[in-house]
C-alpha cells in the first residue's frame, strides 16, 4: 500500500517536471535547463518503478528474478544503443534519428497493448477497446517511423505509388479495425488469439502502406505527426494500465505534437490531409520555366561587393548543409562583421529538412541565435538591404509562389530576397529545386549566379576578402 | 456498484486527458520556429515514459511470451528515452547568444 503511494506520487512529480521542462524548452534562453529538468523527472520515475518489484502479482513472484534480470538487460541495451547512436549521428541526419527514436516509443506502446490483450485478467470491454485503439496508433507510429527513417536516410528514394492505393489503404485500415473488434469480442477464449495476432500484423502493415506514397520532402511533417501518434498511444495505454503519469505525459505530447505538426504544415502552406493523401511532385513536370539568360559571376567579385555593402542578408537552404559549408559560411560572415557590414540570417520556416533544422545546423557552426531571423521578422527588411546572398535554397525564394497561380508552389510564403538591391545565388548548377519548378528570380536583372559547390565558393570568398585586407 | 466505479474512473480519465491536452497546446503555442526541431525531439523524449509501463509489464510477466514482449517493450522504450534525451540535449547545447561564443572560443584558442 505504502509503495503504491510512493510510485504513484513519483509519477505525479515526473509529469509535473515534464510539463515544466517542455515549457522551458519553448524559449531558447531556458531550453537547456528544460530538457535537463525533464531528464531528472524521467530518472526519478524509472527508479521509483523498481519499487513495484515488492508489489508484483502472486503468479509472477516465481519469475521475479528472471524478469528483473531481463528488465535490466533491456534497459541497458536500449540506453547504450540509443545513447551511442544519438551521440554520434551527424546533425544533418537528425530528422531520421528522431524518427527512429519516436518509432521505438510507438513500438513499446504497442507491446504494452499486446500484453494486455494476452493476459487473462478480466477487464471490461471499454478497457479492451481503448487497448486496441492505442495498439493501432502505436503500430502505425512504429512501422511508419521506420519507413520515414528509410526515406530520409536515402534507403528508399522514390515514393511507392500504385493505382487504387488509397482504396487499398482504406481497406487495410478497416480490416485492422475489424480484426481488433473480433479480438475484443473473443477476448479470453482460444479463438481470440488468432484475430489478435492478425490485428497486430494488419496494423503494422497499415503503418508501412500509409507512409510509402508520401514523398521525402513531406517526411518532417509526417514524423511530427507520428510523434503525436506515439504520445496518444502512450496516453491510451496509460489508461489501460491505470498509470496517470503515462496518461498525462502521453496526452501532453499528443496535443503538443499535433500543434507542432499543424505549424509545420502551415509553414509549407499545405494542409495535413494534403500531405497525407495527395501525391505531391507528380504534376509538376509540365510546368514550363521562365525564358531568359542567367548572369553568373566569380566568387571573388561577389565577395568584394558584399565586403563593401552596408547590409547583407543571408538565406541558407538545405544545399548549404549538404555541402557541409556552415562553418565556412560563418567564417566568411565573421570577416564581414569585422569589417562593419550588418549581416543577418533569414530562415524560411521549412529551410533544412524540418522546421528549425537550419537553425540547429547554423547553431552547430557557432552562429549566435540573435543573428538569425524568422521569415516574418525579416521579410520587410529585404527592400532596404544591399545584398541578399542565397545559398543552396531555391523554392523558398521563388517569387512565382506569390504571383503565378498555376505554379505548384503557389501560395507558399517566401522570403522576399528578390527585393534586395543585389541578389547573389550560390548554386551547384542551373537545375530546379525540390518542387521541380524553375525560379524566375535567377533571371532577374538584379540577380547574379555564383555556380559551384557551396564549400568551394565560400572558401574562395573568404580568400578574396582576406586579400582585400581589413579596413 | 462496480459499474459506477468503473464508469467513474473512465470519466476521470477523460478529465485527465482533456486537461493534459490543453496543457500541451498552451505550453507549445508560443514557441518560435527556431525551436521546432528541438521541441519535437524533446516531446519525443517525454513520451519515452512508456518505458515505465513496459517495466511494470515485464515485472509481472508469467509466461515466456509475456517475457519476450515485455523485454522488447522495455528495450524500445529505453531507446526512446535515451535517444530522445541525447539528441535534444545535443541540439539545445548549440543555441547560444552572440556574446558567449566569442569569449568561449578565445578561451579555447
Amino acid at each position: 500500500m505504502f509503495i503504491e503511494y510512493i510510485v504513484g506520487l513519483s509519477g505525479l512529480i515526473a509529469a509535473g517536471l515534464f510539463i515544466y521542462g517542455l515549457k522551458a524548452m519553448s524559449s531558447p534562453v531556458t531550453a537547456v535547463s528544460g530538457i535537463v529538468t525533464a531528464g531528472y523527472g524521467m530518472v526519478f520515475v524509472v527508479g521509483a518503478t523498481f519499487l513495484n518489484l515488492f508489489n508484483v502479482s502472486p503468479d509472477a513472484r516465481p519469475h521475479l528474478l528472471v524478469n528483473v534480470a531481463l528488465a535490466v538487460v533491456a534497459l541497458l541495451l536500449g540506453c547504450l544503443w540509443a545513447g551511442w547512436r544519438g551521440r554520434t549521428v551527424q546533425m544533418t541526419a537528425m530528422p531520421e534519428m528522431v524518427a527512429i527514436f519516436n518509432g521505438m516509443g510507438g513500438g513499446s506502446a504497442a507491446s504494452l497493448a499486446a500484453v494486455s490483450l494476452l493476459s487473462d485478467h478480466a477487464t471490461s470491454g471499454l478497457h479492451l477497446s481503448v487497448t486496441i485503439v492505442g495498439a493501432l496508433i502505436g503500430c502505425i507510429s512504429f512501422t511508419g517511423s521506420i519507413i520515414a527513417w528509410a526515406k530520409l536516410d536515402g534507403r528508399m528514394r522514390k515514393p511507392v505509388r500504385f493505382g487504387g492505393q488509397r482504396f487499398f489503404n482504406a481497406a487495410l485500415f478497416l480490416i485492422s479495425l475489424a480484426l481488433g473488434a473480433l479480438a475484443v469480442m473473443q477476448y479470453g477464449t482460444p479463438e481470440g488469439v488468432l484475430p489478435g495476432i492478425l490485428f497486430f500484423g494488419a496494423a503494422l502493415l497499415f503503418g508501412i502502406c500509409m507512409t510509402l506514397p508520401i514523398g521525402g520532402a513531406d517526411m518532417p511533417v509526417v514524423i511530427s505527426l507520428y510523434n503525436a501518434f506515439t504520445g496518444l498511444a502512450v496516453g491510451l495505454e496509460g489508461y489501460v494500465m491505470g498509470n496517470p503519469a503515462l496518461m498525462i505525459a502521453g496526452m501532453v505530447v499528443g496535443s503538443a505534437g499535433t500543434l507542432l505538426t499543424a505549424l509545420m504544415a502551415k509553414a509549407m502552406n499545405r494542409s495535413l490531409s494534403n500531405v497525407l493523401f495527395s501525391n505531391f511532385g507528380d504534376t509538376t513536370s509540365s510546368a514550363k520555366g521562365p525564358e531568359g539568360e542567367m548572369k553568373s559571376a566569380d566568387p571573388s567579385d561577389a565577395a568584394t561587393s558584399m565586403r563593401y555593402a552596408s547590409s547583407v542578408i543571408i538565406v541558407p537552404g538545405y544545399g548549404l548543409a549538404v555541402a557541409q559549408a556552415q562553418q565556412k559560411l560563418y567564417e566568411f560572415v565573421k570577416m564581414l562583421v569585422a569589417d562593419g557590414v550588418d549581416v543577418k540570417f533569414a530562415i524560411h520556416p521549412v529551410a533544412g529538412r524540418m522546421p528549425g533544422h537550419m537553425n540547429v545546423l547554423l547553431a552547430e557552426a557557432g552562429v549566435p541565435y540573435d543573428m538569425i531571423y524568422d521569415m516574418d521578422d525579416i521579410n520587410d527588411s529585404f527592400a532596404t538591404t544591399d545584398v541578399a546572398l542565397i545559398i543552396g535554397a531555391n523554392d523558398v525564394v521563388n517569387p512565382e509562389a506569390l504571383t503565378d497561380k498555376s505554379s505548384p508552389i503557389y501560395g507558399m510564403p517566401i522570403l522576399n530576397a528578390y527585393k534586395a538591391h543585389q541578389v547573389f545565388v550560390i548554386k551547384r548548377g542551373s537545375g530546379t529545386g525540390y518542387s521541380g519548378v524553375q525560379n524566375p528570380l535567377f533571371f532577374q536583372k538584379n540577380c547574379t549566379m555564383v555556380f559551384g559547390d557551396a564549400q568551394a565558393v565560400l572558401s574562395k570568398m573568404v580568400e578574396a576578402v582576406k586579400a582585400l585586407g581589413t579596413a | 456498484m462496480m459499474d459506477s466505479v468503473t464508469s467513474m474512473t473512465f470519466i476521470i480519465a477523460l478529465y485527465i486527458f482533456m486537461l493534459a491536452a490543453f496543457t500541451g497546446y498552451v505550453v507549445i503555442s508560443r514557441v518560435p520556429s527556431i525551436l521546432h526541431t528541438p521541441l519535437m525531439s524533446g516531446s519525443n523524449f517525454i513520451h519515452g515514459i512508456v518505458v515505465v509501463g513496459a517495466l511494470d509489464v515485464l515485472f509481472n510477466a508469467t509466461t515466456l511470451t509475456g517475457q519476450v514482449i515485455g523485454f522488447v517493450g522495455v528495450f524500445l522504450g529505453a531507446g526512446n528515452v535515451m535517444g530522445g534525451y541525447v539528441v535534444t540535449d545535443r541540439m539545445l547545447a548549440m543555441f547560444r547568444p552572440s556574446q558567449k561564443p566569442t569569449t568561449e572560443k578565445k578561451g579555447q584558442q
